[in-house]
């Protein structure tokens, strides 16, 4: 018995200083990918989801519960995106550091002013978020504002290091602010053309470049497409025509694919996230893709 | 306030003008207006632009206020109430009518409702969940029937301790085994398997404590350990000091790429009964009743394996579970006399889940008991002791609206009395109302 507790203690003792580095769990690629702009070789960064999953339906998988463990800090899309699990993996992780209050406990939402903020909570209204929508980073501006917070929650996890997040960020922030203009030139022609959506996860996107939204194809955020709700997007399409339908890579195409074909617009695989499409590595690499799509589309 | 300055301007511009009456004067002090009127108009718009410019910083500031303290917060004392969900289960049940329902070869553990046919609203759960305080939070689950209302969890977890540890106190639902701490809401088929049903009538839970520790490796590797009262079945409750019930466990799991992730575990429970009274049959066929006072010790084994393509479990997933049981009860059985009681049984099952389309799933279940080794010592004389390997094959489908509500249709062969093959239909809902809960994987 003495040797097994032997063992325990000098297993712990040989992995606790082989990681020096700041342990981040990111919930989603996004800002996974931004605390990695941001830290560098500073950061072990681990991401818990990918751009094929659909981040309200993740489980809380052992390995997600090993890897909250051992995090420093938990960087989550927050206003309850990950509310079906990720409360779940904190709690069970047995890592105070990192529980919702702590300073290991990073909610980007909180930085933004936020879309479609229901004035009523009522599930009839489908699987609405009383914070808002949650998909705040297709708008760049948003990726600016949570990642001045981060620096600064970098730096205080972090002190020592603190200088190393600073000019992180700052090189980060020049080159990110010269994409902003690059990418408002390209996408102008994008102002005003209107577009239908399968979940409301473009909100930001569209609200920052200026495209109108006229339709979701669920009938409700949450509930899949239905034949009639889509046949009234159809019929609607004559008095009010929309220009292409989107998705994200997690999204089926079944439904978009069907408007496409019935209508003749085209149906945008749109890549959301970093690791949506072999284009989007990065960040950059995210919005240039996403710009080029919707430009596509458009022609 | 700029428009009064301009005629201000203009009221003083014009009476000097009188002053000089002079036509030449004239033009060059209108002149002078115009001018000062442009002037004043180029820093009226650039006010006008500064106070736009403020109002919209100010409009994207407000959101990370109102973040600190959002709308909710200042409704009053009501603010802090905890999170509030209640579940609705009901069934339409026909199956043959069994007065006494139990699965033979195995001392009955009493199973509630088992022979409840026809149109039942079941059990309607109430949920209350909050943190306390940064410390710890707590959760109460209370399952209400006609007449009732049972605790079926009441306890509190710890936040803060860290270092991978985990302490919970109070009414829990025990960690051994796989399905034990799944609430029947959360089950894939209607009612609970076999083995669960002759190990603890339905789920293990007692009053206690539970310790469990997280280990830091990149492999999910965790332990656990509890201490409780142990006055549910297999052990009964006992009026003494100190603990009735203590259960160890370990659970190892990981993902295999991004489509598959898996657990194993393996779970001791040991419990004492003192007088734990059942039903048995003596050679004349008539009942008699026999009490057991020992010890009773449950090895459990689980494996859970789930599929879903690109780990995307929304359209498609796939799960499958399997768990095996063998428990051994060492001690006395009184009926008219004291005699050895020995038994060593086992049993298992085995069941996929498969969703197909968002709404859409169906599953199989298969399940076995082997009533083993019953040494019934002296007693052996006088009453039946069964041998026999009770079986049961269930299939479902189940369609969910949306997350919240839940539709299945069941259908089982259930030959767990032996001579009796009784096939089973179950119509079942669930309803989810309030709180977005998480369900363990």
């Amino acid at each position: 018995m003495r040797q097994l507790f032997t063992l325990i203690f000098l297993l712990v003792v040989a992995v606790l200083p082989a990681h020096a580095d700041l342990r981040v769990f990111a919930t989603v690629p996004e800002w996974g990918a931004l605390v990695r702009e941001i830290g560098g070789d500073k950061v072990q960064v681990y991401v818990a989801t990918s751009a094929l999953q659909d981040p309200h339906r993740i489980e809380a998988r052992p390995s997600l519960l090993a890897q909250a463990r051992q995090a420093n800090l938990v960087v989550a899309a927050g206003a309850e995106l990950e509310v079906g699990w990720l409360p779940l993996v904190l709690r069970d992780s047995g890592n105070a550091a990192i529980q919702p209050g702590q300073p290991g406990n990073f909610s980007a939402a909180t930085y933004v002013s936020r879309l479609e903020v229901p004035s009523v909570l009522d599930r009839a209204n489908g699987d609405v978020h009383a914070a808002g929508n949650p998909h705040i980073h297709l708008d760049p501006r948003n990726v600016l504002k949570v990642g001045e917070a981060l620096t600064a929650r970098l730096a205080e996890l972090d002190p020592a290091q603190a200088a190393a997040y600073r000019n992180g960020f700052k090189t980060f922030s020049g080159k990110w602010q010269a994409a902003i203009v690059r990418w408002e030139k390209e996408a102008a022609p994008l102002r005003g053309v209107p577009v239908l959506v399968h979940h409301s996860s473009f909100v930001y996107l569209a609200n920052w470049l200026g495209i109108k939204e006229v339709g979701t194809l669920e009938p409700k955020p949450g509930i899949e497409p239905t034949s009639n709700h889509l046949m009234a997007l159809l019929s609607r399409q004559q008095t009010q025509p929309a220009r292409m339908v989107l998705r994200t890579a997690y999204q089926q195409d079944g439904p978009s694919q069907w408007i496409a074909g019935k209508t003749g617009i085209p149906a945008v695989m749109l890549p959301y996230t970093v690791g949506g499409t072999p284009e989007a590595k990065d960040l950059f690499g995210l919005f240039d893709d996403t710009v080029q799509r919707l430009l596509k589309g458009l022609r | 306030m700029q428009k009064s300055l301009v005629i201000a301007a203009l009221l003083t511009a014009s009476c000097a003008a009188q002053a000089v009456g002079n036509d030449a004067d004239l033009v060059a002090i209108r002149a002078q207006i115009d001018d000062m009127k442009k002037n004043y108009e180029q820093r009226i718009a650039a006010l006008e632009e500064k106070l736009v410019q403020a109002e919209a910083r100010t409009a994207q500031a407000q959101p990370v206020v109102v973040e600190t303290a959002p709308p909710q917060a200042s409704a009053g004392a009501n603010s802090f109430n905890p999170e509030v969900s209640l579940i609705l289960q009901g069934k339409l049940r026909q199956m043959k009518d069994v007065p006494s329902r139990g699965i033979t070869g195995f001392f009955p553990a009493g199973v509630e409702g088992a022979n409840k046919r026809g149109f039942s609203a079941d059990e309607t759960e109430l949920v209350l969940a909050a943190n306390v305080d940064p410390y710890w939070r707590g959760q109460a689950i209370v399952a209400m029937a006609d007449g009732q209302a049972n605790i079926e969890e009441a306890w509190f977890q710890s936040l803060a301790i860290g270092h991978g540890i985990g302490l919970k106190a109070g009414r829990f639902r025990s960690g051994i085994g796989y399905l034990n701490e799944q609430h029947p809401h959360a089950r894939d088929f209607a009612d609970a398997p076999l083995m669960y049903q002759a190990m603890f009538g339905d789920s293990y839970s007692q009053d206690g404590v539970q310790l469990k520790w997280l280990a830091p490796t990149p492999l999910f590797v965790e332990f656990g350990g509890e201490l409780g009262r142990g006055a549910n079945f297999p052990g009964t409750d006992r009026n003494r000091n100190g603990a009735g019930g203590s259960a160890l466990y370990v659970h190892v799991g990981d993902d295999l790429g991004f489509s598959n992730s898996w657990r194993v575990g393996l779970s001791w429970l040991k419990t004492r009964a003192s007088d734990r009274t059942a039903d048995f049959t003596d050679l004349g066929g008539a009942t008699v009743q026999g009490a057991f006072t020992g010890d009773s010790t449950t090895w459990l084994a689980d494996f859970v394996w789930k599929w879903a393509p690109n780990g995307n479990p929304k359209y498609q997933n796939l799960k499958f579970q399997s768990e095996y049981f063998s428990r051994e009860e060492k001690g006395l059985l009184t009926v008219t006399d004291e005699s050895a009681y020995r038994t060593r049984q086992s049993g298992w099952y085995a069941q996929g889940v498969y969703q197909f389309t968002p709404e859409w799933r169906a599953g199989l279940r298969y399940e076995q008991l082997d009533s083993g080794k019953r040494d019934f010592g002296a007693n052996a004389a006088g009453l039946v002791v069964d041998s026999y390997r009770p079986k049961k094959a269930s299939a479902m489908v189940d369609y969910s609206w949306s997350e919240f509500s839940r539709l299945r249709l069941q259908y089982a062969q259930d030959k767990s009395m032996a001579g009796i093959t009784d096939n089973q239909w179950t119509l079942q809902y669930i309803m989810s109302l309030g709180a977005h809960g998480a369900h363990k994987f």
